[in-house]
């Protein structure tokens, strides 16, 4: 009996150590959880949230000292992804936060004095211009995050809605003919 | 020689209603007074506008050039003088405008000299250029750019294969267009051949069409193979009659190239002919109206006719028509505005009355009966796809092989409970693309942010570091001035060297030139300097004593 004990405690650390081996060995790198609700962030930098960026405002839902539904550009639906990452209840976006249609900013040429206050404010880089040269938009990098708005000393970018045309349009969701039956 | 057929799973068996069109020839279009050309008429990039408004311009002149590599050249459909570059209707199921080249036609329709290509002394990727220089699109309905069709590029290109199989109800273009023009559809075949250089080449027609598999069949050579296929919907489906005619699948999310097969459709092997050997560009094609009007068949249409102007050339619709059609009944969708012209894309347009389409029934919850999935010619669980688009639960949809769906309506024409499935398809489709959009957007918006971030790090780094230099150097040359000014800048040396020239050239200059008034002296005078020099002398040991 003795050695049938023996037998089986060597066989447990053998194994044991096989696994404890390959957990070293071959670790997989799980994202950490910043990372996760960063990407679901829609990553305009425009620090509705409180926070000074997506990356700041991601980790303190990671740390667990901000609320999930600070983020209007997000929308309904970033909550609700959010929520499902963290598993926890989805809820209405935080009062006077309301998500606006997308837009992008837009300079108008003739005001504008070239001073490059919007430039130092735009958060991805996504105004081109020099000192008394005037600035220009480049619409397909802005997020539409208004940050250029407060700093423009003429008061000249103005957010314009992105319209929908043939190619960003999307198929409507069949109406419920279901609903007019019941 | 017959051929091993296969047929694919699932497909339905609607009303061809093909009769009502494909009775009478191939009629041609009066000249209009007004050409509206969209640029956007082929996947990929739309044309870039060459002309100006004013601009006067002759029939295949170039209006907009291929921009990009997934893109291709639009031309003018008549002779005139562009009056407008502006967004005008154009035939999309959103009925959105889209920026198009308006003419208004002098009604000489002259032409650009055309040049005829020696297509087979010319080497195929020269020959590609010039397809897609002449505009040439997928006429079956994709409007692929056709020059990247056309080269085989890594992949050999074993088999080609012709779509004639015409399967949508009602449209009957490519059917009038074998029986009528045969001969010069096969010569834009040879071409292709030449542009590929596959062995085999398969022509699949569907048997409802005995007219036109005798003309084709009159017409080919005994290397290209005409196919009689069965009428089974979706047959003229890319993978479908693939799949029928070799038994080899396209691979999920691939191409039928991916197997080393090629599909073209008929309509624009025609058009190749007159691209190549007539050196007319895409600037016509064949157009099927049919339905609710008093003189239904097909028109050879200019393109950028204004559809209305071809529901005016069959004769004007009857009464109680009810909305239009773009395309079949199963894959097409309703028109929203009738100035939409007629583009490489547009096959057919069907006039509806409420008797050949009644209303769309009303929709009832999935009773889970699972017919969609019999009827599904690519092989996919709709039901499932139904639940989760419907739910909005888009990556489990995808996770259904959604994009796999060719959106051909089988589902939901044999549906029990009228849901119209494919509109969900659709519907989810579209977001899932928004999506991806938007993911970008943010990957390459937060790639940009980290940058910006890190640069602004980086320059307040430098500057502090200057700073700091700068400071430590004032401090360093106060305590010790030769080591500290050594040590911080290494010009010092050389700049030191530079001064220490300065000051002996100071010095040998100085010493070569002598004071004129201290030598020669007389003795009277002599006797004076010694008697300051002794005195002062004197005062200087005195100071020093006392010190």
């Amino acid at each position: 009996m003795f050695s049938a004990i023996l037998v089986m405690a060597a066989i447990g650390l053998v194994l044991g150590g096989i696994l404890g081996w390959a957990s070293i060995k071959y670790r997989v790198e799980d994202d950490p959880l910043v990372e996760k609700v960063d990407a679901i962030l829609p990553q305009t930098q425009c620090g509705q949230c409180g926070f000074p960026g997506c990356k700041p405002y991601a980790e303190a839902i990671a740390k667990g000292e901000a609320d999930i539904n600070l983020c209007p550009p997000g929308g309904d639906d970033g909550v609700k992804r959010l929520a499902e990452l963290l598993g926890v209840e989805a809820k209405p976006l935080g009062e006077g936060m309301e998500p606006k249609p997308k837009s992008v900013a837009v300079i108008d040429e003739n005001t504008c004095i070239g001073c490059t206050l919007c430039i130092q404010a735009c958060p991805v880089d996504a105004i081109v211009g020099a000192a008394k040269q005037m600035h220009v938009i480049v619409a397909s990098q802005c997020t539409g995050c208004e940050l250029c708005l407060p700093p423009c000393p003429v008061d000249c970018i103005s957010m314009q809605v992105i319209k929908e045309d043939v190619v960003n349009w999307k198929w409507r969701y069949p109406i419920h003919m279901m609903k007019r039956v019941a | 020689m017959s051929r091993t057929l296969f047929t694919f799973n699932g497909g339905v068996h609607p009303d061809g209603h093909k009769t009502e069109s494909n009775g009478t020839p191939i009629r041609a279009m009066p000249l209009l007074s007004r050409y509206v050309v969209p640029m956007r008429q082929h996947i990929g990039a739309p044309a870039r506008p060459v002309v100006a408004v004013g601009d006067a311009v002759l029939r295949g002149q170039t209006l907009g050039a291929a921009e990009g590599y997934v893109s291709t050249a639009v031309h003018a459909p008549t002779s005139g003088r562009v009056i407008a570059i502006e967004p005008c209707a154009a035939p999309h199921p959103s009925g959105l405008f889209d920026l198009a080249v308006v003419i208004e036609a002098d009604g000489l329709d002259q032409s650009i000299a055309f040049e005829p290509l020696d297509w087979r002394a010319l080497d195929p990727s020269a020959l590609r250029n010039r397809i897609r220089e002449m505009g040439l699109a997928g006429l079956g309905g994709a409007v692929f750019p056709s020059y990247i069709k056309l080269n085989p590029g890594a992949q050999k290109i074993h088999t080609l294969i012709l779509n004639g199989a015409e399967c949508e109800p009602w449209i009957t273009c490519d059917d009038r267009l074998m029986r009528e023009r045969a001969p010069e559809l096969v010569r834009g075949i040879e071409i292709m051949r030449h542009a590929l250089g596959s062995a085999t080449i398969l022509i699949g027609i569907e048997d409802n069409k005995p007219e036109a598999l005798a003309a084709m069949r009159a017409a080919a050579p005994s290397d290209m193979e005409v196919v009689a296929i069965p009428t089974l919907y979706p047959g003229g489906g890319g993978k479908q009659l693939t799949y029928t005619l070799t038994g080899v699948e396209t691979p999920t999310g691939g191409r039928s190239t991916d197997v080393g097969i090629q599909v073209f459709n008929v309509g624009t092997a025609y058009s190749l002919y007159r691209a190549v050997e007539l050196g007319e560009p895409l600037i016509s094609r064949i157009v099927t109206i049919t339905g609710h009007v008093s003189n239904p068949g097909n028109f050879e249409v200019r393109v950028g006719t204004p559809l209305s102007d071809l529901v005016t050339a069959a004769g004007g619709m009857l009464p109680g028509a009810s909305g239009e059609i773009v395309g079949g009944p199963m894959m097409g969708f309703d028109l929203m505005d009738s100035a939409a012209p007629v583009t490489k894309a547009v096959n057919c347009l069907i006039i509806k009355n409420s008797k050949l389409f009644p209303g769309k029934p009303i929709e009832l919850p999935c009773i889970r009966c699972g017919a969609c999935a019999k009827a599904c010619p690519a092989d996919l669980q709709p039901f499932e796809m139904y639940w989760y688009s419907r739910a909005k639960n888009f990556g489990r949809a995808q996770s259904y092989n959604l994009f796999d769906c060719i959106e051909c309506g089988c589902c939901a024409y044999v549906c029990p409970s009228h849901i119209p499935l494919v509109d969900y398809f659709r519907f989810a489709k579209s977001e899932i693309w928004e999506r991806e959009r938007e993911k970008s957007g943010a990957d390459q918006a937060r790639i940009r942010h980290d940058f910006k971030t890190f640069r602004l790090e980086r320059e307040k780094r430098e500057k502090a570091e200057k700073f700091a230099k700068a400071a430590e150097k004032t401090k360093a040359a106060a305590s010790n001035p030769s080591e500290a000014s050594a040590a911080v800048d290494p010009d010092a040396e050389k700049k030191k060297a530079i001064l220490q020239a300065a000051l002996e050239r100071a010095q040998k200059a100085k010493e070569s030139v002598a004071p004129r008034n201290t030598e020669d002296l007389p003795p009277r005078v002599q006797r004076e300097i010694d008697e300051i020099e002794a005195r002062r002398a004197a005062v200087e040991t005195k100071t020093e004593s006392t010190e």
